[in-house]
């Protein structure tokens, strides 16, 4: 750690942490963009497989190195992992080499075997499992998440149920459609002995073309700060990925880190080796290196981009309010896929700031385009179809009126 | 004063101690709980505890004043709740 600006020895751990550590605390791994679904608001743009993925051989080296530089677990996701032919052996290579495995599915090859392989002692309770589940019930979910996927979500949740798995996660990205949902999520978590884990909806990947109609609605945003308050006290156990700090200007900070911990103590690599700064920032702009080129240690602790989100920050904007030690600014991936400046307020600031800075930027908002886009070219019967979200009627003159601009006597005015 | 100080301690087998610059964290495989370590002296008692007659002579080796020997005691009782640390007590426990 040369370049690395100096770090005062008295700091508080969070600050520490703004400093960066030696080795990520929370890695991302996703394994690759071929997914069996199209999910609306893919962070990852994910649908078909890219040939430059890694290979199996490549991914060893790559648990060797997280060995080495004590990476105790990693998150692994897509695309949908578990559809890579060698998903289980790397699974159980991860697992012998003192890497634990969080893997996030839809579902899908959750069979009654593969489950029981989970539960079993060659994963020897190392492993967790993380169901994707958008909505509480199939109309919701399959809303976002297309046709059938949570009739699959839920036979995972059965199957591992049924294996003795023990703590499955239920995994929420938390949306206009279903904050309302929460109760019947933590019943269905209780009915599969499972752990509710709800997260944020971001404006990465395919959903930035949904955010404006999926982001939860100011008063939904109080609503669900005032259930994880009470559903994350005394010890019950809500999972938040950590996701929600934007939301401690309510008052109370949730429990977590709250800070961003991108390129401090958190980073992606994506399905060819290139490493970002979070799981939440696919783009050319937070791309700090490939790990073919020199090793993951070397990107995570020399990047120019990550010394950067390691220097202090003066929070811009946001530094006169009185809030900005509790959220700290929000998100930095939700600011920049919704065109806001990294040193401004989130766009879902619950101060209401962010509302104000996308209504003044207005029509001169401007999305960056995406630097990388797996979606497959061909809708399949997998495609959700958000058929309420059309509010807007089509443009062709012939679908507005069969008669549309076509005056039958020019001299009338 | 602390009863801990007269103890022979250990680290859990089960833990791994990864070295960062504010000092350490410390993984438990077994709970996979995971604690950070916030000063370099506390990283360097705890790694001392298994070589130890006790924790207050891993405190010494460690150069802590005994006037901060009580703050070191309940930073470990912490450490002890989770199981990052505990007491020696057979001699399959030995040190690592």
């Amino acid at each position: 750690m040369t370049l690395a600006p100096e770090r005062p020895q008295t700091a508080s751990l969070v600050q520490q942490f703004e400093y960066g550590l030696d080795a990520p605390i929370c890695l991302t791994w996703e394994l690759t963009y071929a997914c069996n679904l199209e999910c609306a608001h893919c962070l990852s743009s994910s649908g078909r497989r890219d040939p430059r993925e890694l290979s199996t051989e490549q991914c060893k080296a790559v648990i060797d190195e997280l060995q080495r530089m004590q990476v105790f677990y990693v998150n692994i996701g897509g695309g949908e992992p578990t559809i890579r032919p060698d998903f289980w052996e790397l699974l159980e290579y991860a697992v012998n080499h003192q890497v634990g495995v969080k893997f996030s599915t839809n579902g899908v090859r959750i069979t009654p075997e593969r489950a029981r392989f989970l539960a079993s002692p060659a994963c020897g309770g190392y492993v967790d499992v993380q169901i994707s589940l958008d909505g509480a019930t199939a109309e919701v979910n399959d809303y976002v998440r297309g046709p059938g996927s949570y009739d699959t979500a839920l036979r995972a949740l059965q199957n591992l149920q049924d294996a003795g798995f023990q703590d499955a996660k239920i995994s929420v990205v938390c949306t206009r459609q279903n904050i309302g949902q929460l109760d019947e999520f933590k019943a269905l978590a209780d009915r599969y002995g499972a752990t509710l884990r709800l997260t944020r909806l971001r404006p990465s990947g395919r959903g930035a073309d949904v955010w404006d109609e999926l982001h939860p609605r100011p008063a939904q945003q109080r609503e669900l700060y005032d259930w994880l308050m009470a559903h994350t006290a005394d010890g019950e156990q809500v999972l938040t990925g950590d996701s929600f700090f934007h939301l401690a200007a309510f008052g109370e900070s949730l429990p977590g880190l709250n800070l961003c911990g991108a390129g401090r103590v958190v980073c992606l690599i994506d399905p060819v080796g290139d490493v970002y700064a979070c799981p939440f920032a696919i783009h050319d702009n937070f791309l700090a290196g490939n790990l073919l080129e020199g090793g993951f240690q070397q990107v995570w602790q020399t990047s120019p981009l990550f010394q950067e989100l390691r220097s202090p920050q003066t929070g811009g904007a946001c530094a006169k309010c009185e809030f900005y030690d509790s959220c700290r600014g929000g998100c930095m991936a939700a600011k920049f896929f919704t065109g806001l400046p990294l040193d401004g307020p989130d766009p879902e600031c619950v101060q209401g700031y962010g509302e104000q800075a996308l209504g003044q930027l207005g029509g001169e908002r401007v999305i960056p385009p995406a630097s990388q886009d797996h979606s497959k070219a061909n809708p399949t019967r997998n495609q959700p179809v958000m058929l309420k979200l059309l509010t807007r009627p089509p443009v062709s003159d012939c679908a507005e009126s069969p008669l549309a601009g076509f005056d039958p006597d020019p001299r009338n005015p | 004063m602390d009863a801990l100080l007269g103890e022979p301690w250990t680290l859990s087998p089960s833990v791994a101690l990864r070295p960062e610059p504010f000092g350490a964290l410390a993984y438990h495989f077994g709970n996979r709980k995971l604690t950070f370590l916030k000063r370099p002296e506390l990283v360097t008692v705890v790694r001392a505890l298994a070589a130890a007659p006790d924790v207050r002579t891993a405190l010494e080796t460690a150069g802590v004043p005994a006037s901060q020997h009580a703050a070191y005691a309940a930073a470990l009782r912490g450490l002890a709740a989770t199981d990052m640390i505990r007491p020696r007590t057979t001699v399959q426990e030995a040190p690592r």
